[in-house]
């Protein structure tokens, strides 16, 4: 079976950020509560600006000023995988320099350029990210943050600025990943399609300061999410949710349509 | 590949220009005092067989690539970490500030007075000459730093070294390079001044030398070969370093 990942606590009272020059503290997050099931792909949404990148900051341990706790478990210090919005990859290292930087010194080579194919980025191993299309820069990304073999993936808009029929080849090539390489996903995304498609749970997050005011675990297999019915009651579903703060809700196969 | 013969060929004849106006100048004004470019390279030629030119050649060398380092990198790490913190930045500004606006001339003076005649000093001086310029420019290098990609090293989790080497000096070339470029110009000055005033050896000293005794043509032949070294670390070292510093740009 697959192999055990990782489970995230997520407790924060607050996050602030500080006011420079006389400005007033801004208010992030505020009383932020969810957990995060081992191998659960989580996807987080909200309006803009509610503190979704926060949030995944503070689970990377990017940010640590702030009132609360992010606990892992079993393992309480994970390997992290952070895809961040833009590909901030290195401009003056190739494809294949950029992956392997976030590798032991030893690591296998081998396994490296098998990754690098299995992404699509065999030919584009050697090139330098300027020469990249936006989605191959973000197959370069996806790779950096699958190559350390994460138990945790956080993954902040990563297919944005995409044209549609490249962020759904992108999505069908990370569930294909996933599904060899297990790891416990939170995935941030403002596309409400994006989110159904991918979710197993869908947290949504009120407007700044955040805190998640709906949850809704998606039952449907994945592979009958496709029907633009499905879809729709879905996003319905979600919709109410959104509007009526913390009333989870399972939604099975059966009872849509 | 096409672009370097072209240039090639226009450095070339550019100097033999340079080289044909010198002399028909030379031959104009005929003067003891303005020896022609044909004389002068055959006295370089001369004094490099047989004569001192090599040893000064090298003594000046020497003392020019030590000051150099040390100038170098002693500056970007002050630069670093006046970039990086707030309170060493506003400690040691108005220091950087002083020894900007301080004469190299009067640096090296008051070395020899209070550390003697010595090699020290006399490297000291030039190197403390060059310092602030590369703490200015590395400093303004570090502020500039891009902090997605070091919250993307700090997520992964990769190591200092790693994180220097990757992330942050690739960053810092740029103004390394523009260190490099004018620290060197300045520094091959300095330690002529450091050499004419203190030192028995090196082409400041055999520059004086040859002022006294009013033989120009020696003094012109040396001061060449030193231009001739310069230019060669020019577009021996920094260009073909520049270059491959920024292959990854389109």
């Amino acid at each position: 079976m697959a192999p055990v990942t990782v489970g995230v606590i997520i407790d924060i009272d607050e996050k602030q950020y500080p006011g420079h020059a006389g400005r007033t503290p801004v208010t992030a997050l505020r009383n932020l509560r969810a957990c995060v099931a081992p191998s659960e792909f989580c996807v987080i949404t909200g309006p803009s600006g509610c503190g979704k990148t926060t949030l995944l900051n503070l689970i990377a341990g990017l940010d640590r000023d702030f009132a609360g706790v992010v606990n892992f478990e079993p393992s309480p210090a994970p390997r992290i995988g952070y895809v961040f919005q833009s590909p901030r990859l290195l401009p003056w290292r190739t494809v294949r320099d950029n992956v392997a930087l976030v590798l032991p010194r030893n690591a296998d080579r081998a396994a490296l350029d098998a990754l690098l194919t299995e992404i699509g980025l065999a030919d584009a191993a050697d090139a330098y990210p300027a020469r990249l299309s936006g989605g191959m820069a973000r197959r370069a990304a996806l790779a950096r943050a699958f190559a350390i073999a994460p138990d945790l993936l956080l993954m902040d808009e990563p297919f944005l600025s995409l044209d549609a029929p490249a962020a759904e080849r992108l999505r069908r090539l990370l569930l294909r990943l996933i599904s060899t390489r297990p790891a416990t996903v939170l995935f941030v995304t403002h596309d409400l399609a994006e989110a159904v498609e991918l979710a197993d749970r869908i947290l949504v997050l009120s407007a700044a300061p955040g805190r998640v005011v709906a949850e809704m675990p998606i039952a449907v297999p994945r592979e009958k999410r496709r029907g633009p019915e499905i879809l729709a009651a879905l996003r319905a579903e979600l919709a109410r949710l959104a509007g009526h703060p913390i009333e989870p809700c399972t939604l099975n196969g059966a009872g849509v349509g | 590949m096409v672009g370097l013969p072209v240039s090639l060929a226009g450095r070339v004849t550019s100097l033999l220009s340079l080289l044909v106006a010198w002399e028909a100048a030379a031959w104009l004004v005929h003067s003891r005092l303005f020896p022609g470019a044909g004389a002068v390279l055959a006295t370089l030629a001369e004094e490099a067989i047989h004569g001192d030119l090599l040893h000064q050649l090298g003594a000046t060398l020497a003392r020019v690539t030590i000051a150099f380092t040390l100038a170098m990198s002693i500056g970007t790490a002050i630069g670093i970490a006046m970039a990086r913190s707030r309170t060493l930045d506003t400690l040691l500004d108005s220091g950087v500030v002083l020894l900007l606006n301080l004469p190299a001339l009067v640096i090296a003076v008051l070395l020899y007075v209070w550390f003697g005649l010595t090699e020290a000093a006399a490297i000291g001086a030039v190197t403390l000459s060059k310092l602030p310029t590369v703490v200015v420019t590395l400093r303004e290098g570090a502020r500039t730093l891009d902090r997605d990609l070091g919250d993307m090293a700090k997520s992964f989790r990769l190591s200092t070294w790693r994180t220097l080497r990757h992330v942050v000096l690739p960053q810092l070339s740029p103004f390394f390079l523009i260190a490099s470029r004018t620290g060197l110009a300045l520094i091959w000055k300095i330690v002529l001044v450091v050499e004419l005033l203190g030192r028995p050896d090196g082409i400041g000293y055999a520059i004086q030398v040859f002022f006294q005794l009013f033989d120009i043509r020696r003094l012109i032949a040396y001061a060449l070969a030193f231009v001739a070294v310069v230019l060669a670390v020019e577009w021996g070292v920094l260009q073909p370093l520049e270059r491959r510093l920024t292959r990854w740009r389109r």
